[in-house]
């Protein structure tokens, strides 16, 4: 099944999964990864980020937590100090030099996101504070106008909370109710029974495009023609999706696409919603402010046109900005290549993983992104992550924001080794070798 | 390494494997629950409360292994002494593994626990039960948080 979006030629299978049972599988897999490798230089790209190059706790920093938060190049880094030291006033209303430099690079930026998403219309690009904040617009925004007593949302059992709860703070203000689709033992999302939930009732469908906690790319394109086939809206929470895949919101046909800067070498603190236009056309403000407004008397307000209806007051200018430069950096490398030589990790990690006596990946999908949760017997996932941390690998442990993931698959918390453009397989290298110290720890 | 070491010392190790107390308390008079939300340790303390006196300790549930080890530790060293001897024991706990306090010989049972202090992130898993016995004591049927 190839569930995979906007990928085409010959990379395609390149995201195929490495669970155990698949490993051999697999080997043809990597050698094709490896053609397209051969000019993937992440020698090069790795000086690109200064923050590689330091140390912690006396060790050579491994940073494997990429799907918490990514580290920045220096392009982006760049970016923001040129921001704040040439550019640096407010958008959309000064007439001054300054202003009009800020809002045209401002609005570039917009440009930028709007290619990088493929999308029809700058219009459609709504900034925000990031996927979270993305959601809760939506959820806010046409959830209240639209959903109401006994209608129904729909999500599904890998979701993040912030994929969750904007959900259920609507349904319970609205008297709507929540549903899940769920997963089986692999953690996959079962299409049979996720299109069984879906009902005249269902008003949205709201699902992850890859899973955070265990790396499941979500068969969207699927889920979004089972949506619209049901006449419900779709809202694709991207936030796991744009690091690792190529992203095309025309070809995909989703309702919303919402994304974090940061999770994709841009900074904190910015996001995007994307939207189709008419959609966005038709639902009533969210937050009031300046900005997105015509004109305001007491008595009455006009709204601004799209896409500042939804960016009330000053916004995250150098934030803006420096997600950009992150897609530019992004694309300019090549997210296929940057998504075939995270697969190539992946594929490398899981292999060396399951000859860890003990050790149980959680999340086996066929499509995975470079997210590996795991537990090991005996061992508490925070002891793990201490005791690498010791050794200047940097893992998440916990519940990964996705409580009720975790209670489905009866584990408290896992650890969770996730990679980014800039990992290379010495890299994992050090994370068998920190496990293997944890082990001598608790013998 | 060598601070590794100092935080999983044997004793903790051991406590791990093998909590004390580690069961339910079928006549316990207050029972309170205390998790971390962070890193998903989870415990429900019991208590046997007589007058002033704590007859009887236990806890249950799961967390790494500092926080497991305290449990333990904290359930064998209450148990038999009075409310104001147990936040005694508290503070006495919480000073030393916040690093306000370094080892000396009259900490016994706690001496292993001194490492922690090396490791901010790690206090938390440490005090875990402490306060979960603190807002048993004070009655408090809520449960309560370290974050
Ligand atoms: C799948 C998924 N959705 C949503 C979010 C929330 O993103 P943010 O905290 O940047 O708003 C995350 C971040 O962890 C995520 O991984």
């Amino acid at each position: 099944m190839t569930t995979r979006t906007a990928d085409r030629g010959p990379q395609t299978t390149a995201h195929r999964s490495p669970t155990t049972d698949r490993l051999s599988e697999a080997q043809p897999l990597r050698s094709a990864v490896r053609g397209l490798r051969s000019d993937y230089d992440v020698e090069s790209i790795r000086r690109d980020f200064p923050i590689l190059a330091r140390s912690v706790h006396g060790r050579k920093l491994v940073y494997l937590d990429n799907a918490a938060t990514t580290q920045k190049p220096q392009a982006v880094i760049d970016r923001l100090v040129r921001y704040y030291s040439e550019e640096n006033s407010n958008v959309h209303r000064g007439v001054h030099y300054l202003s009009e430099v800020a809002t045209s690079e401002y609005e570039a930026a917009r440009t930028t996101v709007k290619r990088f998403l493929n999308a029809r219309d700058e219009k459609e690009i709504v900034f925000t504070r990031g996927t979270t904040e993305s959601i809760n617009l939506v959820s806010q925004a046409w959830g209240r106008a639209n959903v109401g007593e006994g209608d129904e949302v729909l999500i599904t059992a890998i979701e993040h909370h912030s994929n969750i709860v904007p959900w259920q703070l609507l349904c319970g203000e609205k008297h709507a109710q929540l549903r899940i689709a769920p997963v089986n033992d692999a953690g996959e999302v079962m299409l049979d029974q996720f299109a069984n939930l879906l009902t005249p009732r269902t008003k949205i469908v709201a699902v992850g495009h890859a899973s955070n906690a265990l790396g499941t790319i979500n068969p969207i394109r699927q889920m979004i023609a089972l949506a619209h086939a049901n006449g419900s809206l779709i809202l694709i929470d991207g936030a796991q999706g744009v690091p690792h895949l190529p992203i095309d919101v025309q070809e995909l046909d989703c309702d919303f696409y919402a994304f974090s800067g940061h999770k994709v070498y841009g900074p904190t603190g910015i996001g995007v919603l994307y939207g189709k236009q008419p959609i966005l056309d038709a639902m009533p403000p969210w937050q009031g402010g300046g900005d997105m407004i015509l004109s305001v008397t007491f008595e009455k307000t006009t709204y601004n046109a799209l896409p500042y209806k939804f960016e009330a007051g000053t916004p995250n200018i150098s934030g803006v900005l420096g997600l950009a430069a992150a897609l530019d950096y992004v694309s300019t490398a090549g997210i296929e290549k940057i998504g075939a030589h995270e697969h190539d990790l992946l594929v490398y990690a899981t292999g060396r993983l399951v000859e860890i006596p003990g050790l149980r990946i959680i999340g086996t999908a066929a499509e995975k992104a470079s997210v590996i949760s795991f537990t090991l017997e005996g061992v508490h996932p925070h002891d793990i992550g201490t005791i690498l941390d010791q050794e200047g690998v940097a893992i998440r442990t916990g519940h990964h924001c996705a409580q009720p993931l975790m209670m489905r698959f009866n584990v408290p918390a896992t650890s969770r080794a996730s990679f980014g453009m800039y990992n290379t397989r010495e890299e994992v290298d050090a994370l068998i070798a920190g496990l293997k110290r944890v082990i001598e720890v608790f013998r | 390494m060598s601070d590794l070491r100092e935080l999983y010392q044997q004793v903790i190790l051991d406590h791990n494997k093998n909590p004390r107390n580690f069961r339910e308390l079928p006549d316990a008079t207050t029972k309170v629950e205390g998790f971390n939300p962070l890193c998903g340790d989870h415990y429900t303390v019991f208590l046997k409360i007589d007058g002033d006196v704590i007859r009887d300790v236990s806890f249950i549930g799961s967390g790494c292994a500092i926080s497991k080890a305290s449990a333990s530790v904290m359930s064998a060293t209450v148990k038999g002494k009075t409310r104001q001897e147990a936040e005694v024991l508290f503070d006495t706990f919480h000073k030393l593994v916040t690093g306000e306090t370094h080892v000396s010989d009259d900490l016994g049972r706690f001496a292993p626990f001194a490492g922690v202090a090396e490791f901010p992130t790690r206090v938390k898993c440490a005090i875990l039960a402490w306060h979960t016995l603190r807002s048993a004591l004070e009655g408090e049927k809520q449960a309560v948080s370290t974050e």
